[in-house]
């Protein structure tokens, strides 16, 4: 009475059946579906940012003489009708071609090169936070379930969500680059070091491989050092995700009969919690991380933002900014793209672990 | 259904508070106080603020920027020149404001698409579910700049603000309260009651409305708490890039936590300090209610009574839980392991 057996997660590690038919077939279906998936992601924006009519108008509208408009209207086509623009810009992405942006004149695929490493280096930055806090703190929320220290552990895991990511950067600078002085306040490195890391052939772009290969200790300590801060921002809203469900899944998983077997054979406690409680409950992160992604890259906007970290999302609201909605359309069909993509390889890990997820 | 109680006690929270206990109960009951908290100031904003959300001056002259707390001031000024408190206060307004249009808009499309798509099933719902499972990946503050492009072209009124972001976060919603109610309607169209009023033929529209939707309404309590989190996570998270209401037609948290930025910098906390605070707190509250309702539906997790005064089961535990895209207080893994079922 006191559980229930149908806790999905909680499945003790079962054999894939005679992998083939059922994990093959999954993969299929599941990269078939990427294609109308971003199908309609790129359609759906496309559309959207049409409906307010040309962007060189959005962007130059007021600033230049009327007729001298309609001429660079008519120079970039937009005056031909919406369904050819669509087809056009359709067979563009096809040949992996983004637009290029109206205020600076760069491709968006180059954007992307450029500042997508630096986004990347967040993103690790802050999934690996995410782990080193929200996995150890979950299964001891769940070992202790119901008393102060999950109390206070859950409490924390609810912060981490309430607390908008760029509310808990400036908040972070406050009291560890401001008031301690610590750290530093913004940026990727400083000055000094990014002079530096240009001296480092074919660089890429992501700032710790370039200052380990330069192989200089107080380059990587700059390194860190700046990172430290958006990482964490961008981390711990992650970390309370991966927090709340170690915890259900470790209390669903600590209660299964195969763990009360091991305790009446003398399992150390330690033990039962390490190895027997805590696999299976990992298995929800894994299918959970696609859309922890998605929401990664769109926390990482505005952790950019409040850290001036020079990357895809810092770049995405300056030409939001400028009204440079070519390139605004760009970058965000990019990164549909690149979620769908992801999602699609995190499911399939997910299916390789777990067998259930496939039908 | 269980036996019929008083309409008080099967309300969704009051229920819910009834049947909680210990600390599932004083967090349920902290989220509702602070949720109470900030519909009595967002009432009261116009009693309760010392000074208008755009007001630069008084009597005594301009109020000058970026001025620490002071007794005229109780949080100081930002660098604008409006008084924080008074901004703060007002950003109630803003804040529920754009809750409840859009939640209130996507509950009503996303319910009736849910219904529809999952009673009718064919192409219409394999299409929707489609769709609704793109956007449903893609990163909703990014879709939401993009439809707040859209409607604001970037910047508007205060009216026109509450609505682009209203709509912006409404887009972003329907998809998660199509994906519950369909699931839910999907097991229940299989029902024998269902077929029993299809046998003496009830009407289809019937059927959806009578039958159908009002079986499966059971988890919008929980979502909507979720989402009106979200929606105000969404609402600073455009504000803070700039597609905020402009600072002369409304007050918005995050659009003021963007003009902060360059203040912490110099040591200047109250300009970021208190609206950060604000959302947090709201933020909170609904987390903490949703959080609860959730645990409370979830029969793994809920805390019981001692079995001498265990009251009577409330209908049947709910299995069905939902989670959004940036909703991390749902059991995510309670939908996520059964692609079969959303995808089919």
């Amino acid at each position: 009475m006191t559980t229930t057996t149908d806790a999905p997660a909680a499945a003790p590690t079962k054999k894939p059946r005679s992998a083939g038919g059922g994990l093959g077939r999954y993969i299929l279906v599941r990269f078939l579906l990427i294609f109308p998936t971003i199908f309609i992601l790129v359609t759906m924006v496309f559309l959207l940012m049409r409906t307010i009519g040309d962007p060189i108008t959005a962007a130059l509208g007021g600033r230049l003489p009327p007729d001298q408009l309609r001429e660079r209207i008519a120079e970039a086509g937009y005056d031909r009708p919406v369904l050819v623009q669509y087809f056009e810009y359709l067979g563009d992405i096809l040949r992996g071609d983004f637009g290029t942006a109206l205020t600076d004149n760069r491709p968006v695929t180059e954007i992307l090169t450029t500042f997508g490493a630096a986004t990347v280096e967040l993103a690790f930055y802050a999934l690996l936070v995410a782990f080193l806090v929200g996995i150890p703190l979950g299964m001891l929320a769940a070992y202790l379930r119901d008393r102060w220290p999950d109390a206070v552990l859950r409490v924390f895991a609810i912060l981490c969500y309430a607390t908008p990511v760029f509310f808990a950067g400036l908040l972070l600078k406050l009291v560890f680059s401001v008031a301690l002085g610590w750290l530093p306040v913004a940026g990727r490195a400083g000055t000094r070091t990014e002079l530096r890391l240009q001296n480092v052939d074919d660089p890429t772009g992501i700032y710790l491989i370039d200052a380990i290969r330069l192989g200089n200790a107080s380059v990587i300590g700059d390194v860190l050092s700046h990172a430290v801060l958006p990482a964490l921002a961008l981390g711990l809203l992650t970390a309370g995700v991966f927090l709340r469900l170690v915890r259900t899944n470790m209390i669903g998983t600590l209660s299964m009969d195969y763990v009360d077997a091991a305790r009446s054979r003398g399992v150390p406690e330690s033990r039962l919690v390490r190895k027997h409680a805590y696999r299976p409950a990992l298995i929800p992160i894994v299918t959970v991380i696609g859309l922890q992604i998605a929401m990664l890259l769109g926390g990482a906007v505005l952790t950019e933002t409040t850290f001036e970290w020079e990357g895809l999302g810092f770049q995405l609201a300056r030409y939001l900014g400028a009204r440079d909605f070519v390139a605004v359309q760009g970058i965000v069909a990019l990164l549909a793209v690149i979620v769908a993509l992801t999602n699609f390889v995190v499911d399939i890990i997910a299916a390789l672990i777990d067998p259930r997820v496939r039908f | 259904m269980a036996a019929r109680r008083p309409v008080l006690s099967r309300l969704p929270v009051v229920h819910q508070l009834r049947q909680s206990v210990g600390l599932q109960r004083g967090m349920l009951v902290t989220g509702v106080v602070i949720i109470g908290m900030f519909l009595l100031v967002a009432l009261l904003a116009p009693l309760l603020a010392p000074y208008g959300f755009a007001q630069l001056r008084d009597e005594d002259g301009a109020f000058g920027a970026q001025q620490p707390p002071s007794s005229e001031h109780l949080l100081g000024t930002t660098v604008g020149g409006y008084d924080v408190l008074s901004r703060v206060i007002w950003g109630t307004r803003t804040a529920l404001l754009v809750i409840v249009v859009a939640v209130a808009m996507s509950l009503f499309v996303g319910v009736i698409l849910g219904v529809v798509s999952g009673y009718l099933g064919g192409w219409l719902d394999r299409i929707l579910v489609v769709v609704a499972d793109a956007v449903y990946a893609f990163p909703s503050l990014l879709l939401a700049i993009v439809v707040a492009i859209v409607i604001s072209g970037g910047q508007s009124s205060v009216f026109g603000g509450v609505l682009a972001a209203a709509i912006s976060i409404t887009v972003v919603f329907i998809p998660q309260y199509f994906r519950v109610i369909r699931a839910e309607t999907v097991r229940i169209k299989s029902e024998a009651f269902v077929e029993a009023a299809r046998v003496i033929g009830a009407s289809t529209p019937r059927i959806l409305f009578k039958h159908v939707l009002r079986n499966a309404t059971r988890t919008l309590p929980l979502l909507f708490t979720l989402n009106a989190s979200e929606a105000i996570l969404t609402l600073a998270g455009l504000g803070f890039l700039g597609f905020g209401i402009e600072p002369t037609s409304g007050a918005e948290w995050g659009f003021d936590l963007n003009r902060a930025i360059g203040d912490v910098t110099s040591g200047i906390w109250w300009t970021s300090v208190f609206p950060g605070l604000a959302i947090v707190l709201v933020v909170l509250g609904m987390t903490l209610v949703g959080e609860s309702l959730n645990d409370l539906a979830d029969p793994r997790l809920r805390a019981r009574r001692r079995a001498d005064n265990t009251p009577p089961p409330a209908g049947d535990p709910v299995s069905v839980v939902p989670g959004g895209a940036n909703s991390p207080t749902t059991s995510l893994q309670d939908e996520l392991p059964n692609p079969g079922e959303v995808r089919a």
